[in-house]
C-alpha cells in the first residue's frame, strides 16, 4: 500500500518486552523539527548502534533517551519514551534518578578536574549509594575493574585524572557511568576522540559490558557498528529509516536510502 | 599666548603645509600622477608632519623645564635670608607667583619678594614670547627641509609611514611611561621621607599621629609614623568589604549564569552593571549619611556602642560597590568552564547545585581565586568612600564597631591642604603611597597571572 | 604485544567480579527516597542563596537610589518668601541720576532689612534682628538690584516681592527641620518659627523651581550654591582628558594589535597596560601632584592638570577596548585590502579602523563616564579649592562635579545634604546618559562577522 505511514514503516516488528522504547517522539530546537516521529525499541542486554549521517539526528535522539535535552534552552519534545514500560518525561519521573539508572559517556572523554578516586566517586557519593568509605572503595575498585583500568591506574588513584591518556580518559568516563549500576549506558561516540589502540580497547570493554548493560551506541564507523552492536538503527535527516539486526542491516538493508549509506554512496 | 592658541596656531600651519606640499608635488608631477612615487596626498602629509612634530615636541619640552628653570632664577636672586629656610622660601614663592599674576596688592612682603614678583611677571612673559618664536622657528625648519627635499622620486608614502609609525610606538611608550613616572616620583619622595624617619620605624611603628612642629622653635615632637594602625585598618576595611562582596557577588554570578532565564538576566545584569558604575564619592556620601547612622541608631536599640565613622559602614559599603566587579570576574571564569563537564555530571544524574559545587566550582576555583585577590586589591585602594565614610584617628583595633582609618585616608588628609615638601608629614604620604602601590601591584600581577593560566587551560 | 595481553588479563578479571557487583540499585528503597528529598531541598536552598544574592545587590542599588532620589529632590525647589520691599529713592539714587553705576552701588541689602523690621515691627532687640534679617538669604539683595537695573521704573514704588529665603528658613519650609522638638536642640528658635508661621499663614511663603542650583557656581551658603561652575569644570576636564588619550589610546592600540612585532618591548607595553588598569586612582594623584606640580609647575586646581592626570587613568580602557574592536574585525578584510596593493597603514586608516570605530568609540565614552566619576586624584592636585567664579578656561581654577559632591558633603549646614543629594542626581544622570549612549552605539553597529 503506498499510504503506508511512516510510524508503521519504522515500528519495531519483533521485540518482546523490550528495555526500552521510542513512541512517535518529535523534537524542536525553538522552530526547527530535528527529529520527525520516530519509534524505536531498545532490547536489554544488548548492543544497539544508532548510525547515520551528521546531523541526522541520532545524537540527539540519544539525548532524549536520558532527557539531557532538558539541559538546554528552547527544545520541546513530544511522544512518549519509556524505560521498563514507564514514560520517562512523565511529570512523577524523578530526572536525577532517572539519569543514575540511564548513565551516559560523551563524545569527548570529560573527566572532572579531580583525582581518578573522586572521578569514579563521584556518582555514588551524590546519589548516597554507600554507607562506608570501605564500600566506596570497593565500588570503585571494582568499577574501575570493569572499565579495564584498574591495572593501568592502581598506584596513582589520587593523582589527577586529566593526566591520562585520551583512551584511559574515556575508559575512566565508561568507569564513572557504571559506578552508579546504570541499567542503560548511553555512548555518543564514545572513541571518535581516540586512536585506533585506545579504540580496540573501548570496543573490547563495550563488548564486556553487555553482559550486564543494556548500551545504545551512536557512531559514525559503519565498522564499529559492525563489530560491537547486535542492533542497528539508521537514522537520515532526522527520521528513523531502518532498524534491524545488525547483520541484516549491513548485508541486506530494506531501504535504498540505507543500503545507499552503507554503501558509501552518501554520509 | 593662550595655550589653545598656540595649538591652533599649529593646526593652521599644518593644513598650509598640507596644501603647499601636495601643490608642488602636483606642480612636479605635471599632471599625471603617476609619475610620482607616491600620492599628492601623501607629500602633503610628509610636509605638514615635519611641521606639526616639531614644533609641538618643542612645544612639550618647554613646558616640562620652563616652571622648574623660571623659579631656579627667581630663587637665585632672592636675598638668603629667605633662601635659607624652606618655609619660609615656599611662603615667599607662593606670595612671588601672586604678585606676578597681579593677585598680590594686598600682601604685606617684603620689597625683594614684590621686586621678585616684578621680575616673574617679566620672565614668563618673555618665556612665552620665546616660546612662540622657538616653535615657529621649528616648525618652518621642518617645512623648508621637507619642502625642498620634494620631487617626484620622494618615497613620501614610506616616509609618512614611517614616520607615523614611530609616532604609534611613542603612544604605546606611554605606558611604559607612566608606569616610570608612578615608581619615580614615588620613590623620590619616599626616599626623602625615608632620610628623615627609618623605614623600619614606619612599617613596623605602631603608632600614627603625623604632627610635626608648626613653628621651629616649638618643642614639638616630630610625630610618629609607624604605620601598623593604618594597615590594620584598610585589613579590616578589606575584610568586611570582601565578606559582603565575595558571597554575594559568587552567588549573583552563579544564579546569572546557570539558574536565571534569558528574560530575569536582561533585566538583573544591567542592574548590577548600574552599581559597578555608581562613582565612589556617591557610595562615599551613602555611606556616611545613610548606612552610618542607620548602624549607630541600630546599635544602639542593641545595646552596642556603634561609632559614627565605624569600619563596618564604610566596609559593608565598600562591599556593594565591588559586588559587581567579583561577580562579572567570576562569571566569566565560570562560563569558561566546558559544556562537557557539566553534560558528564548531568549525565550522571547530578543536580544542578551538585553539579556547580563539585565540577564547576573545583575548575573554576584558581580564576575564581584570581577574581577574588583583583578584588582585594581594588578594595586597598579605594579611597573616597574610606575619606567620606571613616575616621581620621589611627586607632589600633580590629573591632569594626569602631573608628579606624585606612592608608588611602591618611594620603588624602596629609596632602589636600598646605603641602611643605620638606615635612616628614607630608612626605609620608609618599611613603604610604608607596606602598599602596606595590601592594596593589604584587596583588595584581599575581591575580593576573592566576588568572591567565586559567584561561590557557581552558582555551 | 603487552597491550593486548593486558587487556585479556583485564577481562577475566572482569569476568570475575562482574557478577558479584551488578546488584541493581533499588530506587524505590526508602533509604533512596530519603536521600534524593534532601538533595532537592540542598538543590532549592542553593537556589535561593543564588536568587538572594541578587536580590541583596538590587536592594542595595534601590536603597542608594531611594537614600539620594528623597534627599535630593527638594533642594531643585527653594523656599521664596514675600515681603513689601519699597524702593526708596533716597537710599537707591538720591540724586535721580538713573545711572546704573549708581543704582548698582545702592544698598539693597538695607531695603530687605527695612521691609523685614516693618512686616514684624515687635521685633526691637538686636539680636533678635539679626535672627530676622536671616529669614531672607544674603543673595536677594544681589536679585533686588538686577530687579531694579533691568527695570527702573521701579524707584519710588513699593511693590510685594518673592525674595530668596536663607537656609535655615527653607528647612522648615521643607519640613527637615521639626518645630516640636525642643527649642534648645534645633537651628531655629521659637520666635523665628512663630515669624516663619505668621508668613505662611499669609501665604507669603512658597517653593519655586530653583534655577539658580543649575546656574551658579559654589558659595557658603547652601540656598546660593550651584553646580554650573563644577559642571564647567568637568567639562574642561574631561575635554582635555579626551583629547589626550583618545588619540594616543587609538595610536597605541592599532600598534599593539596591528604592527607591533612579538618582542619584548610589545610585552612590557602590554603588561604594563594591564596593571595601569589596576593601579588605585590615587596613585595617579600621587603622580599628578609630583609630577605636573612639583615638577612641571603646571597650575594647581587647573582643569589641564585634571584632565592629563585623568587621561592617563583612562588610557588603558580606551587602549583594551580599542584592541578588542581591532581584533574582532576579521582577518579576511585586511587581506583584500593588502591583496589591492593597499599598504598596511593604508589598510589600517582606510577599512580597519572605520569598521572598529563603533567599539572604540564606546570604550571611549565608558571611559570618559568613569573619568566623570573620579575623585580621589583631583583631591590630590588641588582641585578641592573653594571656588565661586565659574572657570573660564583649562588653565582656571576649577572643580569638579564629583569633588564638588565630596566638598559639600562635608559641609555642616543641613541644607548641604540636600543640594549634595541633588548634585550626585544631576551627576548620575549624566554617567546614565553617556553609559546609555554607549550602549545605543554598540547595539546599532554590533556586527556579526
Amino acid at each position: 500500500m503506498a499510504a503506508v505511514s511512516q510510524s508503521a514503516m519504522t515500528a519495531e516488528p519483533s521485540v518482546s518486552s523490550p528495555k526500552m522504547t521510542a513512541r512517535d517522539l518529535n523534537l524542536f530546537y525553538s522552530d526547527n523539527q530535528a527529529l520527525f516521529d520516530v519509534n524505536l525499541d531498545i532490547v536489554e542486554r544488548q548492543v544497539t548502534a544508532l548510525i547515520g549521517p551528521s546531523g541526522c539526528g541520532k545524537s540527539t535522539f540519544l539525548r532524549c533517551m536520558n532527557r539531557m535535552n532538558d539541559t538546554i534552552d528552547g527544545v520541546t519534545i513530544n511522544g512518549e519514551v519509556t524505560l521498563d514500560g514507564r514514560d520517562i518525561y512523565d511529570k512523577r519521573i524523578d530526572v536525577v534518578q532517572l539519569r543514575a539508572r540511564i548513565g551516559m559517556v560523551f563524545q569527548k572523554p570529560n573527566p572532572f578536574p579531580k583525582s581518578i578516586y573522586d572521578n569514579v566517586a563521584y556518582g555514588p557519593r551524590i546519589h548516597g549509594l554507600v554507607n562506608s568509605r570501605d564500600e566506596l572503595d570497593e565500588i570503585v575498585m571494582t568499577s574501575l575493574e570493569r572499565a579495564g583500568l584498574l591495572k593501568e591506574v592502581k598506584d596513582r588513584l589520587q593523582s589527577p585524572a586529566t593526566g591520562l591518556s585520551g583512551g584511559q580518559q574515556q575508559r575512566l568516563c565508561i568507569a564513572r557511568a557504571v559506578a552508579v549500576s546504570p541499567e542503560v549506558i548511553l555512548m555518543d561516540e564514545p572513541c571518535s576522540a581516540l586512536d585506533p589502540i585506545a579504540t580496540a580497547k573501548v570496543e573490547e570493554l563495550i563488548d564486556e559490558l553487555r553482559s550486564n548493560y543494556t548500551i545504545v551506541i551512536v557512531t559514525h564507523s559503519m565498522q564499529q557498528a559492525a563489530r560491537v552492536s547486535q542492533r542497528t538503527a539508521f537514522f537520515h535527516l532526522g527520521k528513523l529509516v531502518e532498524v534491524g539486526e545488525t547483520d541484516q542491516i549491513f548485508t541486506n538493508p530494506k531501504d535504498e536510502r540505507t543500503k545507499g549509506y552503507i554503501t558509501g554512496r552518501f554520509g | 599666548m593662550s595655550l589653545s592658541f598656540l595649538l591652533l596656531a599649529v593646526a593652521a600651519l599644518c593644513a598650509l603645509s598640507f596644501y603647499f606640499g601636495r601643490q608642488r608635488a602636483v606642480a612636479l608631477s605635471g599632471g599625471r600622477y603617476s609619475n610620482l612615487h607616491s600620492l599628492p596626498a601623501h607629500y602633503g602629509t610628509y610636509v605638514a608632519l615635519w611641521c606639526g612634530l616639531p614644533a609641538l615636541l618643542l612645544l612639550l619640552v618647554w613646558h616640562i623645564f620652563q616652571g622648574s628653570i623660571i623659579e631656579a632664577m627667581i630663587i637665585a636672586e632672592l636675598p638668603s635670608e629667605i633662601t635659607g629656610d624652606s618655609g619660609q622660601l615656599s611662603l615667599a614663592l607662593n606670595s612671588i607667583s601672586l604678585i606676578a599674576a597681579d593677585n598680590g596688592q594686598h600682601l604685606t612682603v617684603s620689597p625683594e619678594v614684590i621686586d621678585a614678583g616684578h621680575r616673574l611677571a617679566n620672565l614668563q612673559s618673555i618665556a612665552n614670547a620665546a616660546l612662540v618664536v622657538v616653535m615657529l622657528t621649528g616648525a618652518s625648519i621642518g617645512v623648508s627641509l621637507s619642502y625642498r627635499k620634494i620631487s617626484p622620486d620622494l618615497r613620501a608614502r614610506n616616509n609618512v609611514e614611517r614616520i607615523s609609525r614611530w609616532v604609534m610606538i611613542a603612544c604605546s611608550a606611554i605606558a611604559i611611561l607612566s608606569t616610570v613616572g608612578i615608581v619615580f616620583s614615588l620613590l623620590f619622595e619616599a626616599l626623602h621621607f625615608f632620610s628623615k624617619i627609618n623605614p623600619v620605624d614606619f612599617l613596623f611603628g605602631l603608632e600614627w599621629s603625623p604632627q610635626t612642629a608648626i613653628r621651629a622653635d616649638q618643642v614639638a615632637s616630630d610625630g610618629a609614623f609607624g604605620a601598623i594602625p593604618l594597615f590594620v585598618g584598610t585589613l579590616l576595611i578589606t575584610i568586611i568589604a570582601m565578606c559582603v562582596a565575595v558571597p554575594v557577588g559568587l552567588f549573583s554570578a552563579i544564579y546569572m549564569g546557570e539558574y536565571a532565564s534569558s528574560k530575569f538576566r536582561a533585566v538583573a545584569k544591567p542592574a548590577l552593571e548600574i552599581l559597578a558604575g555608581v562613582p565612589t564619592v556617591v557610595y562615599g556620601f551613602f555611606a556616611a549619611l545613610t548606612v552610618a547612622p542607620f548602624l549607630r541608631n541600630n546599635g544602639a536599640i542593641l545595646g552596642l556602642d556603634v561609632s559614627s565613622e565605624s569600619a563596618l559602614a564604610a566596609g559593608l559599603v565598600m562591599g556593594v560597590m565591588i559586588i559587581p566587579f567579583v561577580s562579572s570576574l567570576s562569571d566569566d571564569v565560570m562560563s569558561q568552564v566546558p559544556q562537557s563537564l557539566r553534560d558528564g555530571s548531568y549525565g550522571l544524574g547530578a543536580t544542578k547545585s551538585e553539579t556547580i559545587r563539585h565540577v564547576i566550582f573545583p575548575a573554576a576555583l584558581p580564576g575564581i581565586v584570581g577574581a577574588v585577590l583583583l578584588a582585594v586589591s581594588r578594595a586597598i585602594g579605594e579611597t573616597m568612600i574610606v575619606v567620606m565614610a571613616a575616621g581620621l584617628a589611627a586607632n589600633m583595633t580590629v573591632n569594626p564597631l569602631q573608628a579606624v582609618t585606612t592608608v588611602t585616608v591618611q594620603i588624602v588628609t596629609l596632602l589636600v591642604g598646605d603641602q611643605e615638601f620638606d615635612s616628614a608629614k607630608t612626605l609620608s604620604a609618599f611613603a604610604l603611597g608607596l606602598v599602596l602601590f606595590l601592594v596593589t601591584l604584587g596583588l595584581n600581577v599575581f591575580a593576573l597571572k592566576v588568572v591567565q593560566k586559567y584561561r590557557e587551560k581552558y582555551d | 604485544m603487552t597491550d593486548m595481553a593486558s587487556l585479556m588479563e583485564d577481562r577475566a578479571a572482569a569476568k570475575v567480579i562482574s557478577d558479584k557487583m551488578h546488584k541493581p540499585v533499588d530506587w524505590d528503597s526508602p533509604k533512596i527516597a530519603r536521600n534524593i528529598k534532601k538533595r532537592y531541598a540542598a538543590e532549592r536552598r542553593f537556589k535561593i542563596y543564588g536568587l538572594s544574592a541578587i536580590g541583596i545587590a538590587l536592594l542595595a542599588l534601590f536603597v542608594l537610589g531611594f537614600s539620594i532620589g528623597s534627599k535630593g529632590y527638594s533642594a531643585f525647589f527653594q523656599t521664596y518668601v514675600q515681603l513689601e520691599i519699597h524702593f526708596d529713592p533716597a537710599e537707591i539714587d538720591p540724586q535721580g541720576t538713573g545711572d546704573p553705576a549708581v543704582i548698582g552701588k545702592a544698598n539693597f541689602d538695607g531695603l530687605i532689612k527695612q521691609a523685614l523690621r516693618d512686616r514684624f515691627p515687635e521685633v526691637t532687640s538686636r539680636r533678635d534682628k539679626r535672627d530676622l534679617y536671616d529669614v531672607v538669604s544674603g543673595g536677594a539683595s544681589y536679585d533686588l538690584r538686577e530687579r531694579v537695573l533691568a527695570n527702573p521704573n521701579l524707584i519710588g514704588q513699593t511693590r510685594k516681592v518673592w525674595l530668596i529665603s536663607g537656609d535655615d528658613f527653607d528647612m522648615l519650609n521643607k519640613g527637615y527641620i521639626d518645630a516640636d522638638v525642643d527649642e534648645g536642640s534645633r537651628r531655629l528658635n521659637d520666635k523665628e518659627i512663630s515669624w516663619y508661621n505668621t508668613l505662611v499663614s499669609s501665604g507669603a511663603v512658597e517653593k519655586q523651581f530653583h534655577a539658580r542650583f543649575f546656574t551658579s557656581g559654589d558659595s557658603r551658603e547652601p540656598e546660593l550654591a550651584g553646580i554650573w561652575g563644577a559642571a564647567v569644570g568637568s567639562f574642561y576636564t574631561l575635554l582635555v582628558t579626551l583629547a589626550l588619550s583618545f588619540p594616543i589610546g587609538v595610536l597605541a592600540a592599532v600598534y599593539l594589535e596591528e604592527f607591533a612585532p612579538k618582542n619584548r618591548f610589545t610585552t612590557i607595553v602590554e603588561v604594563n597596560i594591564n596593571n595601569l588598569a589596576a593601579v588605585p586612582s590615587i596613585v595617579f594623584g600621587l603622580l599628578g601632584l609630583e609630577v605636573y606640580l612639583n615638577v612641571m609647575h603646571l597650575p594647581r586646581s587647573a582643569p589641564v592638570v585634571g584632565g592629563l592626570t585623568l587621561a592617563l587613568m583612562t588610557l588603558p580602557t580606551i587602549i583594551i577596548a580599542s584592541r578588542a574592536a581591532i581584533k574582532a574585525v576579521p582577518p579576511s578584510i585586511r587581506q583584500a585590502a593588502l591583496g589591492l596593493g593597499a599598504s598596511p597603514v593604508q589598510t589600517v586608516t582606510h577599512h580597519v579602523l572605520p569598521l572598529a570605530m563603533p567599539g572604540i568609540l564606546t570604550g571611549t565614552i565608558i571611559g570618559m563616564a568613569q573619568a566623570l566619576g573620579e575623585t580621589a586624584p583631583l583631591l590630590m592636585i588641588g582641585m578641592v579649592a573653594f571656588i565661586v567664579d565659574i572657570p573660564g578656561g583649562a588653565l582656571d581654577p576649577a572643580t569638579v562635579l564629583p569633588v564638588q559632591i565630596y566638598l559639600w558633603a562635608d559641609s555642616p549646614e543641613r541644607a548641604f545634604v540636600e543640594k549634595t543629594s541633588a548634585a550626585i542626581m544631576v551627576l548620575l544622570a549624566f554617567l546614565i546618559l553617556m553609559n546609555g549612549l554607549a550602549v545605543y552605539l554598540r547595539k546599532k553597529f554590533e556586527r556579526k562577522w
